[in-house]
């Protein structure tokens, strides 16, 4: 026992020691930074968090305005990069599934084309990407007077595309007309009397249900005044929801990029799985679709996650380039507060702790995922 | 971005650690080479031309400071700063001063640790649209979207303003002055808001600088001035004077043709000035011709104000306010004795 913490002790002695340095500075970089701080008479501390901000922001997803304090300021942003991180991954994974599957296939004009947009996105850096997406936004749609009307309700311009918005008494008709539609076809899918069995019997009572529904659906909205469309007032639209052409820039951006690189990460997790596993799904009987989704799929996503994870993590860091097209994320928004306050220290400390925080979270969720896969590849494959 | 605000930090933090004891006269004298922050390109204040040579008033007051400092007013190292970079790198010591249209106010002269040197240009926040959208106040701009550089008291301004109007409006708001710019001119917004100088160094760079129109409405005050660090007076005792010097010499008549013959002129403020009669530069810590090379080289206010910004030029902008206390305008510069 003696003799085994003596070594555990002179092994770890330099590693100590190391730590110990390296505290040292950090502590001499701290002390030497209050100091300084002090003697320049710049303020420090966490209490410019109560004051109020004064500025404005242009989109937010909770109520804000420049009375509010800075604390709320940043929350905002943080919702805003939260926003985009969200919706981003949602769409860049998928989208990487496909473009990845594409380039596997065997049709040439297929794997071809995935392979040019791959190369082409993925090589362009995505600062260049961001401005691209943003000038053609603002360059190719027509103002605000001269807004494209695609869809009644609906207007395209250079200020953004602008939708109808639905009221919660509206949110709440539709999410209960979908349960019943979807309570409605399970039971039918379910049921085995003789009579209701013929399938195109039960196609068309499907149809009819949706159609009663529509129906009454679009009546009770319309009689609960629940949808509010843009309207054309001095500058704007006003009313209905909007997406702004900064969001909408940096959300294709951050999509195309990311999702190129997810593309790569799944095909060469197709690649990993053994060649044997396609030969034997496919002697089995199964269509080469089949096979891909039933058996090379779940058996590659043990390589896939975790360069997954570190892609999905790019996408929410990249998001802070949003400063670059005007777009209100965390880091823009700390940087305006960081010039009004000139608190560099705690601010740029703040922008960190958020960004790990997002990270870490995120990988955490991630490798819980990871692990359970990973657990059911042992139970499916045990001499693996 | 982040990484390189993390940088930022500890850099920062490094070099706070360095440059707080040290005096910034002997450091620059040491180095011989003036550390001047300008913005990244505002034309008739601090733009580069194809060359590479800057100019523009602030450039001149970095010029001037250079000539007092080492009889040579070439000697000034530019670092072109954003808004939202300029007072970390004026805080971290990167740059000496900071001549980069910075408007006054307590909060920074106060929390963020800066010193402000005297006026160089009164202006003040003002609104610019296109002329075809019929505006003729900023009154009417409700539900406009405002296109603005971040980091910058403009932000707030625009923000108090409709606020105190009850008027609502959507900031779009970028880090940098040339995509604020790009934004407006491509029709992304409806007003352009920044310094009415500003305002009319952008539209001056336009083909078609007839289709904007600035609005009457001047919507704060934007006192513009050199800054330096807090806590070393000497330094800033250097350039508040040297800025002081620029305006008695158009006051007294001396300008940058002139000023050999009038090392011989009688009067004594003017022998004062020019360090015939000797002092002056030895209460700054500098030589006594400090201010004669600055005029000698730079010239004075008049001469500078015209050369940048005045009729002449494409920013055609008129005296004002920011000509002599004795012609009307607010610049009034102690004496220098």
């Amino acid at each position: 026992m003696k003799t085994n913490f003596r070594l555990h002790w002179r092994r770890n002695l330099p590693i100590l020691l190391f730590f110990a340095v390296v505290a040292f500075f950090l502590g001499l970089l701290f002390y030497n930074l209050q100091h300084n701080l002090k003697a320049q008479n710049i303020a420090s501390g966490l209490g410019f968090l109560k004051m109020q901000s004064g500025f404005e922001i242009g989109e937010s997803v909770i109520s804000y305005q420049s009375s509010n304090n800075y604390a709320r300021a940043l929350l905002v942003g943080l919702l805003n990069t939260l926003k985009v991180a969200l919706i981003g991954n949602l769409l860049a994974v998928p989208l990487g599934f496909l473009l990845g599957i594409f380039r596997l296939a065997q049709n040439p004009l297929l794997s071809k084309t995935s392979a040019a947009i791959i190369n082409l996105l993925r090589n362009i850096p995505l600062l260049l990407q961001l401005f691209f997406w943003y000038a053609l936004f603002t360059e190719i749609f027509p103002s605000v007077r001269q807004a494209y009307h695609p869809l009644p309700g609906m207007f395209l311009c250079n200020r953004g595309l602008f939708i109808p918005s639905i009221s919660h008494t509206g949110l709440l008709i539709m999410v209960l007309a979908f349960v019943f539609l979807l309570m409605f076809f399970l039971v039918l899918k379910k049921s085995r009397s003789i009579f209701y069995s013929s399938r195109k019997y039960k196609l068309g009572l499907l149809i009819t249900v949706f159609i009663l529904l529509l129906i009454l659906v679009s009546f009770l909205l319309s009689h609960f005044h629940a949808v509010e469309y843009p309207v054309l007032q001095g500058f704007n639209f006003s009313a209905g929801k909007s997406i702004s052409p900064e969001f909408a820039s940096l959300l294709l951006g951050l999509v195309l990029y990311t999702s190129v690189f997810n593309a790569e990460i799944v095909r060469s997790g197709i690649l990993s799985v053994k060649k044997g596993q396609w030969e034997a799904g496919l002697s089995l009987g199964l269509s080469s679709s089949q096979c891909l989704r039933w058996i090379v799929i779940p058996q590659s996503m043990r390589v896939i996650i975790p360069p997954l994870i570190a892609q999905m993590l790019n996408l929410a860091k990249n998001s802070s380039l949003a400063v670059a097209i005007g777009y209100p994320d965390f880091v823009s928004i700390a940087n305006t507060s960081l010039n009004q306050t000139g608190q560099a220290v705690e601010l740029v400390a703040i922008i960190m702790l958020v960004y790990l925080s997002i990270s870490l979270i995120t990988s955490w969720l991630m490798n819980m995922y990871n692990r359970k896969m990973a657990k059911g590849m042992v139970r499916l494959n045990p001499t693996n | 971005m982040k990484e390189i605000k993390v940088l930022v930090f500890f850099l920062s933090g490094l070099m706070l650690s360095l440059t707080s004891q040290a005096e910034t006269l002997s450091v620059v004298k040491k180095r011989g080479l003036l550390h001047c922050g300008v913005s990244t390109g505002l034309a008739g204040f601090s733009s580069p031309d194809e060359k590479g040579l800057w100019h523009g008033m602030d450039v001149d007051i970095c010029r001037a400071l250079a000539a007092a400092l080492f009889n040579d007013a070439s000697k000034v190292k530019y670092i072109s700063l954003n808004a939202s970079q300029r007072f970390t790198a004026l805080q971290s010591g990167e740059v000496d001063v900071l001549s980069r249209n910075t408007t006054i106010n307590l909060g920074r002269d106060t929390s963020m640790g800066l010193n402000f040197a005297p006026v160089v240009y009164y202006d003040g926040q003002g609104f610019m649209v296109r002329k075809k959208d019929k505006i003729k106040s900023a009154l009417e701009l409700v539900g406009a979207s405002v296109c603005t550089q971040q980091g910058t008291t403009t932000e707030l301004n625009m923000s108090d303003f409709f606020r105190a109007h009850q008027m609502k409006f959507k900031p779009v708001v970028f880090e940098s002055n040339e995509e604020v710019n790009q934004a407006f001119f491509k029709g992304r917004c409806d007003a352009l808001t920044t310094d009415i100088s500003g305002l009319a160094s952008e539209r001056s760079k336009m083909k078609n600088p007839d289709d904007y129109i600035i609005l009457p409405q001047v919507i704060s005050k934007e006192p513009l001035a050199p800054a330096v660090r807090h806590g070393d007076d000497a330094w800033f005792d250097i350039v508040k004077w040297s800025v002081y010097a620029l305006m008695e010499a158009e006051e007294l008549g001396i300008d940058s043709k002139n000023v050999d013959l009038m090392l011989k002129d009688s009067n004594p403020k003017i022998q004062r000035f020019l360090g015939v009669i000797e002092g002056n530069g030895k209460s700054l810590g500098l030589s006594e011709k400090w201010a004669y090379q600055m005029i000698k080289q730079v010239g004075n206010y008049s001469e500078i104000f015209e050369r940048n910004v005045g009729a002449q030029t494409p920013l055609k902008l008129a005296r004002g306010l920011n000509a002599l206390w004795n012609k009307g305008g607010l610049h009034y510069p102690p004496p220098l004795r």
